[in-house]
């Protein structure tokens, strides 16, 4: 077995090396402000279509309202999430994941390791998989989840996808009781910083912004603008005048949709958003990622004939 | 005779569908066999976390052969008649018999199935089971298209009598059955080759399998319990979780680990529900009655006896718990400063779009509360300030999190913020009754917001005209009916409920009203500031009508806001009829006859529905009498020759029966009666003792009776006609004090 982490990054790298081990392409987060790594279009866009696909990338995520000022333990706005998406789901993908485990050092002779029941479903992406959460001695550390439908299509073949709470996972692993005084780096490294070195102040300035600052008028506004720019984008004809190919912009447009259901976080953290219009919020999220997933699987990487 | 062992291997069943996937499977499969001419002695399913197991025993090793002969047409029919006979019957035309009969040759087919061997019956039937396996929610996986519950793996399906075993050949979606399963995902490795079932559950216990869930749930709350025992302590008994528990591993091994001191001071409901919704512990209590423990159940072994794992539950729990400490911290100090910003932010939560927000809705259920509290004997004040502050802890970070612990945390909150028991009773116990058997609150503080609340509900829907139509109620609204039903029964309320409906109507629409000014203004602002950046000329123009509209709409919404206006919507009545609806259901289910509650119904004050029940009980008993039966047949007989007499005339019988006109002894004898009847019934009915005057109004039975035996009420004299039809208008309006006799079948 490999040598057990002692550090965040320790475990983040372990769990790079062992999934490109395993024939993953290992990716870089996605650059927008995201609330979990399946938005990543990796995930989300890759997951349509008949071409094969298998990877893996560390995605910073953000959640508003799980803001805490940097003070509980285990809750924080801004994580880190590993995601790890293969298609089709191979048959050995458990037995592939709790090699994972065990590359981060957790020896399933020592702890009890549970899949217990986890439908997933994200109503702003318009998908939903069956799958698990897994636990680890009580303590959910993955969630595991085959995609049955992404953007309202099915999913042929299924993407089975595995999510990683990397700092609640992480602080297992260290045997760390609060996220703050986890080590990031190695602490015998000259400059050991821990997790609160590096983020327990941004944890502060963003819960403060997020649930009291952040300027409802203007958020309403960007999300009224991301909107109509998706729908300006797919509205495009599909053949660009300029170059005479056929450019189905669905990347671009799905960004605007990532940026709309970022700026819903943030207003429904600033609490301005009631429990029904919230279903209204998410149903015109889901509007646009539906489109963007029309637009994707009408491009080759959607598996269109070229 | 061989046995039958199916095992059907896949990746973790959620716990809470394999018990219905076993009997299922059971069910599925038998059926399919005896169909198709198998017997059987007995069978019976058992589920895992991975598996769900089948054995049948004493299975007959072919089916019967069997022979059916079928009459055709007769010979000479046209062709098509004949061979699409023979393809019906599935025979060859060359082999249908010519037979005579009594009108010359008739075809016959005969079709012989000859007894087929178990296996290939079993092949059929197990692949049809599984193929449409009634999971609640299945899936696919990887590239096929075959659906389970989760991937299914392996099949095993197995015949086997003293010869030895064989496998069934059978293949689905790329499945070959075999006779191997696997053991315990972490404690054994490698497959598990099986010879029939005693040899298959044996083996899996050798690999750390229980194969039976009802025994992994007694091992499991026998050691829980005698773990607790040892220490002075108590499981909490909680049969659900037991087998939700029991359902999530194959080799339960119970841990008992400790709840920090930290924790002890939160209520005990918060750490019970924190403990078994987010992580599957038992509560474990002392002699006090207080929880201080927990177990957890591992699916493994381990080589330091559980600590590492116990020790990390324990983390978890930690995690758990801070989190509902910081939630129940912040909110004591909201609570202790009088939960004001709770109040405030349910402005911010709509209702319903069409209904305005929680608060708009706080407000108008205090309304209502305050006039509802002096019929049900609650003081004003206190039952106006219940409703302001039952919907404060919705705004509650603990109930944000545990929505199930709404009401119960209100109870917590309203007694920090030193708000009087009776208040906090009812922020609790105004949403109750839930359902048919749920308790219903008696303290009058709790019945007047538990009734404003409900009725609030109800006339707010009926305005937006969103009521339940035929399996479809998303708002509940029976529900709340039949909560009012059994608050005001239950506690024997007297109120007029139109009176209610009318000011809870009034209120509603006026919200309804104030919503859409609300929405008509957003839509304007929204508008401006799109026209502000439109480029194109002819879209502006669209836009500026569009919003010349909005600004028509929203004068005539002013003006009717700010106008006294009549309310004749037929809401009330409507919403009276739900009710009566919803009430017939309350009351079949405990034995009052749908006749008896119309009849009831018929008579005025019907929205009081203590005094409706009370009528229909006393007519009910009545008529489960001798006399109660006949006295409506004389009714009835009464009712049929005065009515027909009076269209026939023209005239109305109502009153002018004099017993000088009386000619037969039976005429004067009912005369007597009637008079002594009302002399019981009048006070009876001023007192609403309606089985008293139902008892005097049986006691007519006889001298009806006598009457109809010896009188013709049409005499040839006149006088003496309209005096016996006024005589029979006596019995008429006699017996409709308590209910309209007419709509009683029979």
């Amino acid at each position: 077995m490999a040598e057990t982490p002692r550090s965040f990054q320790g475990i983040i790298l372990a769990l790079q090396s062992y999934w490109a081990s395993k024939g993953c392409a290992v990716l870089q987060p996605y650059d927008m402000e995201v609330g979990a790594g399946t938005f990543h279009p990796a995930t989300t866009l890759r997951a349509l279509g008949s071409n094969p696909w298998a990877a893996a990338y560390v995605q910073p995520s953000r959640r508003p309202t799980d803001g805490r000022y940097g003070e509980n333990p285990n809750r924080l706005q801004h994580y880190y999430q590993y995601q790890v998406i293969i298609k089709p789901s191979p048959p050995d993908l458990q037995a592939l994941y709790l090699g994972s485990l065990e590359a981060i050092g957790i020896d399933a002779s020592l702890h009890d390791i549970r899949f217990v029941e986890d439908d997933w479903e994200s109503p702003t992406l318009g998908a939903w998989g069956l799958g698990w959460e897994v636990w680890c001695d009580g303590m959910e550390v993955s969630q595991f989840t085959y995609f049955q439908q992404v953007g309202g299509h099915d999913c042929h073949p299924v993407s089975g996808e595995l999510t990683y709470g990397l700092e609640r996972l992480a602080m297992y692993v260290l045997n760390v009781d609060h996220v703050m005084d986890m080590p990031f780096n190695d602490p015998q490294s000259p400059i050991p910083l821990t997790y609160g070195d590096v983020f327990k102040q941004t944890e502060e300035e963003y819960a403060r912004w997020n649930f009291d600052v952040a300027d409802t008028e203007t958020l309403l506004q960007h999300f009224k603008d991301a909107e109509a720019e998706c729908a300006r984008i797919l509205d495009q004809p599909a053949v660009d005048p300029k170059t005479g190919k056929t450019i189905v912009m669905a990347h671009p447009a799905y960004d605007q949709a990532i940026k709309a259901s970022h700026v819903f976080n943030l207003l429904d953290a600033r609490g301005v958003i009631s429990v029904t219009e919230r279903q209204a919020y998410i149903g015109r999220v889901r509007a646009l990622t539906k489109a963007c997933a029309d637009a994707f699987v009408q491009t080759p990487a959607g598996g269109a004939a070229a | 005779m061989p046995d039958l062992l199916i095992e059907l291997f896949s990746e973790e069943i959620p716990a809470r569908m394999q018990g219905k996937a076993s009997a299922d499977l059971q069910k599925l499969v038998t059926d399919g066999l005896v169909e198709a001419g198998l017997t059987y002695a007995s069978a019976a399913a058992f589920a895992t976390p991975r598996r769900l197991a089948l054995s049948v025993e004493d299975l007959t090793a072919t089916s019967q052969a069997t022979r059916e002969e079928r009459k055709g047409p007769k010979v000479g029919a046209p062709d098509q008649a004949v061979s699409g006979f023979a393809r019906g019957a599935g025979v060859d035309v060359a082999n249908l018999e010519v037979r005579a009969d009594k009108k010359g040759e008739v075809y016959f087919a005969v079709i012989e199935k000859p007894g087929r061997p178990a296996a290939e019956i079993i092949a059929e039937v197990l692949d049809k089971t599984v193929r449409n396996f009634p999971w609640p929610k299945s899936m696919r996986w990887g590239a096929g298209s075959l659906k389970w519950v989760r991937p299914l793996h392996s099949i095993i399906c197995l015949l086997s009598d003293e010869a030895g075993a064989e496998v069934v050949p059978l293949e689905i979606d790329g499945i070959d059955a075999g006779a191997e399963t696997q053991g315990h995902r972490f404690l054994n490795k490698g497959a598990i080759k099986v010879t029939g079932f005693e040899d298959y559950e044996a083996k899996l216990k050798q690999a750390h399998v229980y194969l039976r869930p009802e025994e992994r749930a007694e091992m499991i709350w026998h050691d829980a319990t005698n773990q607790a025992f040892a220490q002075g302590l108590e499981v909490v008994a909680d049969p659900g979780l037991l087998a939700e528990v029991a359902g999530l591993v194959e080799w339960p091994v119970v841990l008992l680990g400790k709840i920090d001191e930290t924790f002890l001071g939160l209520p005990p409901e918060v750490l019970q529900t924190s403990m078994k919704e987010h992580q599957k512990f038992f509560s474990v209590k002392d002699m006090s009655g207080k929880i201080v423990q927990f177990v957890t159940v591992a699916n493994t072994e381990t080589s330091d006896g559980g600590a590492t794992i116990l020790a990390g539950n324990q983390k978890v729990l930690f995690a758990r718990l801070s989190d509902a400490k910081f939630f129940w911290e912040n909110d004591l100090r909201v609570a202790k400063a009088g939960m004001d910003p709770w109040l405030d932010s349910l402005g911010n939560v709509t209702f319903h779009n069409k209904l305005g927000t929680q608060k708009d809705r706080v407000e108008r259920i205090v309304a209502l509360a305050r006039e509802l509290a002096p019929v049900v004997g609650a003081d004003a004040d206190e039952a106006a300030e219940a409703a302001r502050v039952a919907k404060a802890d919705l705004s509650s970070e603990m109930v944000y999190e545990f929505p199930e612990l709404q009401g119960l945390m209100g109870r917590y909150y309203a007694s920090n913020a030193g708000l009087s028991d009776a208040i906090a009773a009812a922020a609790e116990e105004h949403y109750s009754p839930l359902g048919p058997s749920d308790d219903v609150p008696t303290a009058p503080v709790s019945v007047a917001v538990a009734l404003a609340d409900k009725l609030d509900t109800l006339t707010g829907f009926w305005a937006i005209d969103e009521k339940p139509t035929g399996s479809k109620d998303p708002f509940a609204l029976r529900r709340a009916a039949l909560g009012v039903i059994r608050l005001v029964l239950e506690n024997a309320e007297r109120l007029n409920l139109a009176i209610f409906l009318i000011r809870a109507e009034r209120s509603s629409r006026d919200d309804v009203l104030y919503s859409r000014m609300r929405k008509v203004d957003e839509d304007i602002g929204n508008l401006e500031y799109r026209i502000a950046g439109e480029r194109n000329a002819d879209i502006a123009e669209k836009l500026d009508e569009t919003i010349a509209a909005l600004k028509n709409e929203r004068v005539e919404l002013l003006n009717q806001l700010g106008g006294e206006r009549a309310i004749e919507s037929g809401l009330v009545p409507d919403l009276l009829s739900f009710f009566h609806d919803r009430l017939k259901v309350y009351l079949k289910d405990q034995g009052v006859r749908h006749d008896v509650i119309d009849a009831c119904i018929a008579m005025p004050g019907n929205d009081d529905l203590t005094l409706l029940v009370k009528r229909a009980k006393a007519l009910q008993a009545t008529l489960e009498t001798d006399d109660g039966e006949n006295l409506i047949q004389g009714f009835k007989r009464a009712n049929n020759i005065l009515s027909q007499a009076e269209e026939k005339d023209g005239v109305s019988y109502e009153y002018g029966a004099d017993p000088k006109f009386a000619e037969h002894d039976a005429e004067r004898a009912l005369f007597t009666a009637l008079d002594e009847a009302d002399r019981v019934i009048k006070p009876a009915m001023e007192a609403e003792d309606f089985g008293t005057a139902m008892a005097a109004m049986a006691e007519l039975r006889g001298p009806i009776d006598a009457f109809f035996e010896g009188v013709q009420v049409n005499a040839d004299n006149d006088i003496v006609r309209r005096n016996r039809l006024n005589l029979l208008s006596r019995i008429r309006s006699t017996c409709l004090a308590v209910a309209d006799l007419t709509l009683i079948n029979g």
